[in-house]
C-alpha cells in the first residue's frame, strides 16, 4: 500500500480511522502532559509509572476473566498510582534517592507483572490471548469507545491545565516559593501526577508497557528546543505527539502492518534529533555556525585593533604603512585582510595598506563595545 | 525593646531525619532591622528561614509573625531563595518570574493583568533590570538572574523579606546595588533578613546580626555583639575579623 492510497483509506476505512485519530489524540495528550514531567526533571517517572501498570491488567484479567479493555485500564491505572505513590514514599521516607526508588518500583512491578502474565498463559481459557500485546502495545485493538474515551481525558486535562496554569508553572519553577505564597503544592503535585499516570494508562493499549515513556518524553523534549515560552512549549509539544501518533501509523499501516506502537515513538524520536539539530536557538548545527562566525570575527578585530594602534601612532590616519610590518602579527592573513577591505574598514594598495575612517572608529569602539556587551 | 518585635521563635527544633539542624531556638527580630544571620556550613542558616516561611515543618517550637501564625501573616513576608534552588534554564522570560511575585496576592486560578504587570516592571526598573524584561532567564548573568529573584520579592510589597544568600556568586556592582536596595528597604521601616556569608561586611551592610551554629548562639545589634568573641564560639575556631569603627 502507497502513502495516497493511505490517505484514501483513512477517510474510508473505519479501523484505520479509529487508529489514525486515537493515535494523534494519545500524542497530543501525552506530549501536552509530557511538557511537566520534562520540566520537573521527572522524565523516568513515565517509565515506572508504565511498568508499574502491567500487574494492575494482568489482575484485572485474573478477576474478570475477560477481556475488557476499559477494566484493564482501571487495573492499570490502580497498579500505576500504587506505584507513583510508593516511588513518593520511598524518597520522602528513606535515604534513598528517586533514581533508587524509580529503578526499584519499575523492575519489581513489572516483574510482578510479568509473572502474572505466564500464570495467565498457562491457564485453560480461550480469552487469554493478547494479553502480552500490553508490551509493545497494538494499535490495531483500538476501539471507537477508546478514543472517545481519550478525547474526554485529554479535554479535562486541557481544562485542568488552563484553570491552574498559574498554579502550575510556578510549582514547576520554584516549588518552595510556591509554597511560601500560600498554595497548596501537595494538591498541585497529586493533580498533575495524576493526569500524567492517566495519559500513560491511556497510552498502553497502543504504544505498550515499555515504550511509553517515549511518548510522554519524546515530544517535550523536541518542543523544548524551539521555544523559551512554557505555553508554546506545551502546544508545541501536544503538536509534534500528534504528528508522531499520524505518521507512525501511516507508516506502519502501508508497510506491512510494521508495529504500530515502535514505529510511533520512533518517529516521534526523529521529531527530536531533527530538534536538536536544526532548531535556531539551542540547535547543535546554529549553536556551531554561531560559534565559527565569533571566532572569525575575533580574528578580525584583532587585526583590525593591531592595526588600528599602529594608524593612530600617526597625525594622518589614513597614513599608508607596508604589509610587511603586519606579517610578524599572529593571526593575520591574506584572506583576513581582503576581508577587512571588503568591510571597507582598510584600503589596499599594493603592498601598502592604509586606514579608512569608518576603519578607524570601528577599531576605537572595539574595546568600549566588548566592555558594554559584558555589562549587559 | 521600643521597637515592635517582627518575628518571634520560642523553642524552635527541627531535624532532618534523626539529626537536629536547628536546637531549642529562641529569637526575637525586631521591627525594622536589617539582620545577617550569619555562622558555618550547616549550621541551619536556610532551615531556619525555611522554618519562618512554613517551608519545613518544626519538631518542635513557634513561630510568629506579628503575633500571629504565618498562615495568617503571609501577606507581609517575602521571600528570596538561594539562586541555585531553580533551574534557570526553565522556559520563561525574566518579566515572567517578577510576576510570580504577585500569584500570592491574586490567589488561586485568578491570572495578572495590566495592574501586576506595571508592578512587576516597577519592580525590574528598581532592580536596574528593566531592559532586559524579555530576556530568557538561561541567557541572563548570575548577578542578573539574582536581581530578578530581588524584583520578585519587591514586587510583593511586604513587611519582612527573607534572603537566602543574596550575594552569593554576584559580582561588586550587583552586591552594592543590591545592598542599596536593602538599606531603601530598611529606611522604609521594612524588616530584612539575610543569610550571609561575607563576615568582613557584616558591620558596613547590617544593624542587626544573628549567630548561629544549630543553637542561637547571640543575637543583637552588630555595634554591641559582632566581636572575636561571639565569632569564635560559632566557628569554633580562633576566628579574627577587623571590625572597622
Amino acid at each position: 500500500m502507497d502513502i495516497q492510497q493511505y490517505i484514501e483509506l483513512v477517510f474510508t476505512d473505519y479501523t484505520l480511522r479509529t487508529i489514525t485519530l486515537g493515535t494523534a489524540v494519545l500524542g497530543a495528550i501525552c506530549g501536552m502532559l509530557g511538557s511537566f514531567a520534562v520540566l520537573r526533571k521527572q522524565s523516568l517517572l513515565g517509565d515506572a509509572i508504565s511498568h508499574a501498570a502491567l500487574p494492575g491488567i494482568a489482575i484485572a484479567f485474573l478477576i474478570m476473566g475477560t477481556k475488557n479493555s476499559s477494566i484493564f485500564l482501571l487495573g492499570a491505572l490502580i497498579s500505576g498510582l500504587i506505584g507513583t505513590f510508593w516511588i513518593r514514599g520511598i524518597t520522602s521516607k528513606t535515604h534513598l534517592k528517586s533514581d533508587t526508588a524509580l529503578g526499584l518500583i519499575l523492575s519489581l512491578f513489572f516483574g510482578f507483572g510479568m509473572l502474572l502474565l505466564t500464570y495467565i498463559q498457562k491457564m485453560p481459557n480461550a480469552n487469554q490471548a493478547g494479553l502480552e500485546s500490553y508490551l509493545f502495545g497494538q494499535a490495531a485493538t483500538l476501539l471507537e469507545s477508546d478514543v472517545w474515551l481519550m478525547v474526554i481525558v485529554t479535554a479535562i486535562s486541557l481544562v485542568i491545565l488552563l484553570l491552574f496554569w498559574k498554579e502550575l508553572k510556578l510549582l514547576l519553577f520554584d516549588a518552595d516559593y510556591t509554597k511560601t505564597l500560600g498554595f497548596n503544592t501537595k494538591f498541585l503535585d497529586i493533580l498533575i501526577t495524576t493526569f500524567i499516570v492517566i495519559a500513560i494508562v491511556l497510552g498502553l493499549q497502543t504504544v505498550g508497557v515499555v515504550l511509553m515513556s517515549a511518548m510522554l518524553l519524546a515530544p517535550a523534549a523536541a518542543a523544548r528546543q524551539w521555544t523559551n515560552n512554557l505555553s508554546v512549549m506545551v502546544i508545541l509539544a501536544a503538536i509534534f505527539g500528534a504528528f508522531s501518533g499520524v505518521l507512525g501509523t501511516a507508516i506502519s499501516a502501508s508497510h506491512n502492518n510494521l508495529s504500530t506502537g515502535p514505529v510511533i515513538v520512533l518517529v516521534a524520536g526523529v521529531f527530536v534529533l531533527v530538534s536538536f539539530i536544526f532548531s535556531p536557538g539551542r540547535g547543535l548545527l546554529f549553536r556551531e555556525i554561531r560559534f565559527r562566525k565569533n571566532r572569525n570575527d575575533l580574528q578580525l578585530h584583532k587585526t583590525l585593533s593591531f592595526m588600528y594602534n599602529i594608524a593612530k601612532t600617526h597625525e594622518d590616519i589614513a597614513h599608508p604603512h607596508a604589509i610587511k610590518i603586519l606579517n610578524n602579527f599572529q593571526g593575520f592573513t591574506r584572506k583576513s585582510l581582503q576581508k577587512l577591505e571588503d568591510k571597507d574598514y582598510v584600503k589596499i594598495s599594493g603592498n601598502m595598506w592604509s586606514m579608512t575612517e569608518s576603519g578607524y572608529n570601528t577599531a576605537s569602539n572595539l574595546y568600549d563595545q566588548l566592555i558594554t556587551e559584558e555589562n549587559e | 525593646m521600643e521597637n515592635k518585635i517582627a518575628v518571634q521563635i520560642d523553642d524552635l527544633t527541627v531535624a532532618y531525619n534523626y539529626k537536629p539542624v536547628l536546637w531549642d531556638i529562641d529569637l526575637a527580630i525586631p521591627e525594622g532591622v536589617l539582620m545577617a544571620i550569619v555562622g558555618p556550613n550547616g549550621a541551619g542558616k536556610s532551615t531556619l528561614i525555611k522554618s519562618i516561611l512554613d517551608i519545613i515543618k518544626p519538631i518542635a517550637g513557634s513561630i510568629q509573625i506579628y503575633g500571629k501564625s504565618y498562615k495568617k501573616q503571609r501577606s507581609l513576608v517575602a521571600y528570596v531563595p538561594q539562586k541555585g534552588s531553580v533551574d534557570w534554564d526553565f522556559p520563561t522570560t525574566a518579566l515572567d518570574v517578577v510576576m510570580m511575585g504577585t500569584y500570592g496576592s491574586l490567589g488561586w486560578i485568578k491570572r495578572p493583568g495590566q495592574k501586576e504587570k506595571k508592578a512587576a516592571l516597577e519592580a525590574l526598573e528598581k532592580v536596574g533590570m528593566l531592559s532586559f524584561k524579555n530576556r530568557q532567564i538561561s541567557q541572563l548573568s548570575g548577578g542578573q538572574q539574582q536581581r530578578i529573584f530581588l524584583a520578585r520579592a519587591l514586587v510583593q510589597n511586604a513587611s519582612i523579606y527573607f534572603m537566602d544568600e543574596p550575594f552569593q556568586g554576584v559580582d561588586a556592582t550587583t552586591e552594592k546595588a543590591i545592598i542599596n536596595i536593602l538599606k531603601e528597604l530598611r529606611k522604609a521601616g521594612k524588616t530584612v533578613i539575610v543569610v550571609h556569608h561575607d563576615l568582613q561586611t557584616v558591620p558596613e551592610y547590617f544593624d542587626w546580626v544573628t549567630f548561629l551554629n544549630v543553637k542561637k548562639i547571640a543575637t543583637g545589634p552588630v555595634k554591641d555583639i559582632f566581636n572575636d568573641d561571639n565569632l569564635t564560639k560559632t566557628y569554633g575556631i580562633n576566628y579574627k575579623v577587623s571590625v572597622q569603627g
